[in-house]
């Protein structure tokens, strides 16, 4: 295998079906690679991988590695990892890039640490560039830039791995966008043998329980959202929101702080370290606009923000601003809306 | 059976709430405007391994952080709640350190601390939100990992059965000894300082504290094993040069931008302006965005 120093995207699988974040990934990661001049590969590993190719190529890979045991679905940390640690080891990518999902982020650190290769979690955005190091003088060309906000939020930071390959980054599920290149492009398939890959003794750890329920809640694919923040101020508040989604046919969505508050699921939170999308229609309800939540949902073509803070960062982003309280608007919006639908 | 358990602990900046001036004017931020507090999912890990101490008795809890000398708050918080002592990992050349060479570092001192049967620590820190250190400590020990506990259901036999928190659903594993275990913050949050222990730790210091104090508490300290924190720098624990701080990370920043968002023309109403929301309502369903 002498084809090294491309870009590979480790796809993850849900039940046969290779994630959208996996995709999402692909999709970038085709833009990245005709940037550079390499190939695009993906790795696929799990149990039962027969055509899982036919999900892959549309996305504009050029070559798919398989590597398929019984014992490599469901996910569990070590055996993946070794699969990674020994397959980046011969083939040499400069790029890996994964979900940063409950997997990517379980694996991607060890596969890191024991490559000593650099990783940069929940990036936001991915391009490349040069790179001149401020002591050294030295000069680095095509090199991956790793865009994250850090520090809460309050800044927003480019990363590069200078010396140190593969480059890796883990993206959010949502922040990239999923593009077909062409349904019916095809490339190579390269199988390769388990056992040299992955040993008996990497199946430490063995999974007695699986409870994954399908999740019922869809803000991604939800043309429009209403979403609360902190400002919504308590969890009976929130029935507002119910009810104004329920009126205009919404899906109700959250941020961080209203999550971390308690006043509503985590399975609802839009931004960084939630779900990232892109409605038609966006209220945003009580909240400030963090620049976490801003990444999850500043794409969005229509952003109605109600605060009573009329400075509230997410009204510089907002098509419309309506200053005042949750309780006082949101039974406006519903009324008007009955009134004038029909 | 009594346990020896490692918690892994970080000070951080409270980024949760960041006032007008977290910012200085030349754009960078200014950590005396945030207070430092005890990472909140490493309180989480705490709780965990707190009750596995009261399930297992005799065991011994020891806080490990990184950080700056004053790290030894966190210990000391920690040892309020029930934790038994803590080695703070400090030192210049650990400095400007990414999350490999963290985990490098704060595994060299795990090796030093030597005798182990489950580190614990908290998903990720709020400072990063990465969720790296823990995998990375576990790959450089060599040992299995798992993340996003949120129970530790039991553990015997040289075996820890840990129920962890995904996307969208449960999953249950069972792990060899040893271990690392990372805590969601959807565990049980940690039971609060105990009135007792901190009347009698409220003196505990690491050496460098300890030098700060007035004579007459130095002796104090001096006289009580129990209240001498540990302070162990990059050279004992046997940590390569190459691998720490700034020069062991292959991350670099290139850039930190402030976030400033470029306003758009938004059109203002107030809460009170029926007319205007009427307006907007009948705007909305004339463009097809709802209805």
């Amino acid at each position: 295998m002498a084809d090294k120093n491309n870009l590979i995207v480790y796809c993850e699988l849900d039940e046969g079906r290779v994630a959208d974040v996996s995709l999402e990934l692909l999709t970038k990661g085709r833009h990245l690679a005709d940037r550079l001049g390499v190939k695009l590969e993906a790795l696929v590993v799990g149990a039962n991988l027969d055509g899982v190719e036919d999900q892959i190529f549309p996305y504009g890979a050029d070559t798919v590695y398989k590597v398929a045991d019984k014992r490599l679905y469901p996910y569990t940390s070590n055996p993946h990892a070794s699969v990674l640690i020994n397959l980046f080891k011969e083939i040499e990518p400069q790029i890996a890039l994964m979900g940063a999902t409950c997997i990517g982020r379980d694996l991607g650190p060890r596969v890191s640490s024991a490559l000593h290769s650099g990783l940069t979690a929940d990036c936001t955005s991915l391009e490349i560039g040069d790179h001149t190091d401020a002591k050294t003088k030295k000069e680095y060309h095509d090199l991956l830039y790793q865009i994250r906000p850090a520090f809460g939020g309050n800044i927003v930071a480019t990363i590069v791995n200078p010396e140190c390959r593969p480059q890796m980054a883990t993206v959010r599920e949502g922040v990239m966008k999923k593009e077909v290149l062409d349904p019916n492009h095809k490339g190579q398939v390269v199988n390769l043998d388990p056992a040299k890959y992955v040993k008996d003794e990497d199946f430490v750890v063995e999974i007695i329980d699986r409870e994954i329920a399908k999740s019922k809640v869809n803000i991604k694919g939800a043309p429009i959202i209403v979403a609360g923040g902190y400002g919504v101020g308590s969890k009976e508040n929130f029935q507002l929101l119910y009810d104004l989604a329920a009126t205009l046919g919404a899906e109700v969505g959250a941020s961080r702080a209203a999550v971390d508050a308690g006043y509503i699921e985590h399975e609802r939170q839009i931004g960084q370290t939630g779900v990232t999308v892109r409605p038609k229609l966006y209220i945003a309800c009580g909240i400030s606009g963090q620049i976490q939540h801003i990444a999850g949902m500043q794409e969005s073509s229509i952003i109605i923000s109600i605060n009573n803070d009329p400075n509230a960062p997410i009204n510089t982003i907002a098509d419309y601003v309506i200053t005042g309280t949750i309780e006082e608007v949101v039974p406006k919006l519903i009324k008007y809306y009955k009134k004038n639908s029909k | 059976m009594s346990l020896n358990i490692i918690v892994l602990a970080k000070q951080v900046p409270d980024t949760r709430n960041v006032g007008k001036d977290a910012m200085k004017a030349d754009g960078t931020i200014n950590r005396a405007a945030l207070p430092a507090i005890f990472n909140p999912e490493d309180l989480n890990a705490l709780e965990q391994a707190l009750r596995l101490k009261d399930a297992n008795p005799g065991s011994t809890i020891t806080v490990l952080t990184m950080g700056l000398p004053k790290a030894a708050e966190v210990i000391r918080e920690a040892i309020y709640r029930g934790a038994d002592t803590g080695i703070v990992l400090t030192d210049r050349a650990l400095g400007g350190a990414d999350t490999l060479a963290t985990s490098y570092s704060l595994a060299q001192a795990v090796k030093k601390i030597g005798k182990y049967d489950i580190i614990l620590g908290g998903r990720q820190a709020i400072d990063g939100d990465t969720a790296q250190v823990g995998p990375q400590i576990a790959e450089k020990l060599g040992i299995p990992q798992v993340t996003y506990a949120e129970e530790i259901v039991s553990l015997k036999d040289g075996k820890v059965t840990v129920k962890r928190r995904l996307e969208h659903g449960i999953e249950t594993v069972v792990s060899p000894l040893p271990c690392v275990v990372t805590v969601n913050g959807s565990a049980p949050d940690c039971r609060p300082r105990n009135a007792k222990r901190l009347m009698k730790y409220k003196y505990a210091v690491s050496p460098s504290e300890k030098a700060a104090l007035p004579e007459d508490k130095q002796a104090f300290v001096d006289a009580r094993p129990y209240l001498q924190l540990n302070e162990w720098g990059a050279a004992f624990v046997d940590a390569d040069p190459e691998q720490i701080g700034f020069p062991g990370s292959p991350t670099k920043v290139k850039t930190v931008e402030n976030v400033v968002f470029t306003a758009k023309e938004a059109l203002q109403l107030w809460g009170a302006d029926d007319a205007g929301i009427e307006h907007l309502i009948q705007d909305l369903i004339a463009n097809h965005t709802i209805g």
